[in-house]
């Protein structure tokens, strides 16, 4: 066994560091996208809303059912071969589509058993004011479902997190691609993943205590 | 003015409600008694379209609708004019006792925020829980959830207010303050087509009252004789039962 070089992971830190923004800021974005799409399509599938609600089910079923390795390198590399106007696409933006695609599907089912969750009386209160169905799901049923639906997304966004570093299979210099170059240059392998890993956890743990915080506060408003 | 002519609900091969036929005069206060599963909540919940009637002309103040070919504008439309109390109070969870009531407000009738909030505010005052105007429903007792969901009916200024069982689901304790708001509300004159198992309270606020059996309205008349000289036999047995 040799030693770990200290000296050189410490060195290593801020290397790493710089990059810790880009990784947060594909995760954000791939979140906050798969959000917005997963509501859409749990609302359809709640709702169901002919035809679209057929496709939906379709889309759930392939982007749960492949890998999403597999699903990253059909966006970046397969499909710009077919549709030329995808060439422009770079790393970063097919990596955001691909946890998009991918999680949006995984939430989409979270948060449709959210929805069905929320009491009866509370879509039936909300009809016998008069209010239209967006409405209703809007202003009633998402913010209810959001509640439930909480610490599953937090979840997913752990997820979406360690699946950014994937990204660099798509020439992507984020974390973990920077992190491979650094010890592809060192030779010191165990160094590098090491502290990337530590990285990871520690962003991981950061975002465990936020959403402790957000459920209690979640929890103190409107408790039932 | 409310009629409603041939209304009828199925389900399945199950006729809960079999063509029945109300008028409804404006500031009149009808109540409804009769056994439990003879359609006396399929009957309000078909007249604010939460149970799609399957046929049946509805007319509510200046909204007219065919059940059977009512487009969901339409079946908004009478929703407006037909605010709903429920017995297990249904308030919205993620709102405040003042947003319960604002929301239709806003929502529905395009007030702004402010406006919608002063009138939520009035209407607290009225049902007494000024003090609990930032409360969540989940910290109310079930008889002050029931103020305001009566309080969110009263927000809706409808031409008839729907009312099914309110106390049914209360403590003891908390029937009381329940009874008389509606009291109030009933002496304002507001019209209003309300289910209960209180026969004094029905007797005391109702000008007429309708006995339902089997999904129609077996015999109807003002109180006073109702309660003491009903014509038909099973209006007499069922007062029997629970004077
Ligand atoms: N959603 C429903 N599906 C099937 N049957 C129902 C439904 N709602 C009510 N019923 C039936 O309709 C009948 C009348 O119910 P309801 O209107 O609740 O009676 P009441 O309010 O007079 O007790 C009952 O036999 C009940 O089982
Ligand atoms: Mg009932």
């Amino acid at each position: 066994m040799r030693p770990l070089d200290l000296d050189y992971m410490l060195g290593l830190v801020p290397v790493l560091l710089k990059y810790v923004p880009l990784t947060l800021a594909m995760a954000s974005v791939a979140m906050v996208c798969a959000l917005a799409l997963a509501s859409l399509m749990a609302i359809v599938r709640v709702t169901r809303v002919p035809l679209l609600d057929g496709f939906t089910q379709v889309f759930i079923s392939f982007f749960r059912g492949t890998p999403l390795l597999v699903q990253l390198f059909l966006f970046y590399y397969g499909l710009p071969q077919v549709f030329s106007f995808l060439t422009a696409i770079n790393g970063v933006t097919a990596a955001i589509m691909g946890l998009t695609l991918h999680f949006s599907a995984y939430m989409a089912e979270s948060i449709r058993a959210a929805i069905i969750g929320v009491d009866r009386s509370q879509w039936e209160a909300s009809l016998s004011v008069g209010m239209t169905t967006p409405q209703m799901m809007r202003r009633i049923i998402l913010p209810q479902a959001a509640r439930i639906a909480a610490p599953t997304l937090v979840n997913y966004f752990v997820d979406i997190i360690k699946s950014t570093s994937l990204a660099f299979t798509l020439g992507v210099t984020e974390l973990m691609g920077a992190a491979q170059k650094e010890a592809a240059g060192s030779f010191l392998y165990f160094e590098a993943f090491i502290l990337v890993a530590l990285i990871y956890w520690v962003i991981v743990e950061a975002l465990t205590v936020v959403q402790r915080q957000l459920e209690a506060r979640l929890g103190k408003a409107h408790a039932r | 003015m409310i009629s409603v002519k041939g209304l009828t609900k199925r389900f399945g091969t199950n006729t809960v409600l079999d063509a029945i036929d109300l008028e409804i005069e404006a500031g009149e206060r009808v109540a409804v008694i009769g056994p439990s599963g003879t359609g006396k909540s399929t009957l309000l919940r078909s007249l604010n379209f939460l149970e799609k009637p399957d046929e049946g002309l509805i007319t509510v103040g200046p909204v007219r609708v065919d059940a059977k070919t009512a487009s969901a504008d339409e079946q908004r439309a009478i929703r407006r004019q037909t605010s709903f109390v429920f017995q297990n109070y249904a308030l919205f969870a993620n709102k405040t006792a003042r947003d319960n009531i604002a929301e239709g407000l806003i929502t529905v009738r395009g007030w702004d925020k402010a406006k919608a909030h002063a009138r939520a505010d009035e209407i607290l005052s009225t049902i007494g829980l000024t003090e609990k105007a930032d409360s969540y429903p989940a910290s109310l007792s079930g008889g002050q959830q029931q103020r305001v969901g009566i309080g969110r009916a009263m927000a809706a200024d409808a031409e008839l207010m729907l009312i099914d069982e309110p106390t049914s689901a209360l403590d003891p304790e908390w029937i009381d303050e329940v009874l008389q708001l509606l009291k109030r509300v009933a002496d304002a004159r507001q019209t209003m087509l309300i289910v209960t198992h209180e026969m004094q309270f029905a007797r005391d606020i109702s000008d007429r009252v309708l006995f339902m059996d089997g999904g129609r309205i077996v015999e109807q008349g003002p109180p006073e004789v109702m309660f003491t000289k009903p014509k038909d036999p099973r209006t007499a047995a069922f007062l029997r039962k629970v004077l």
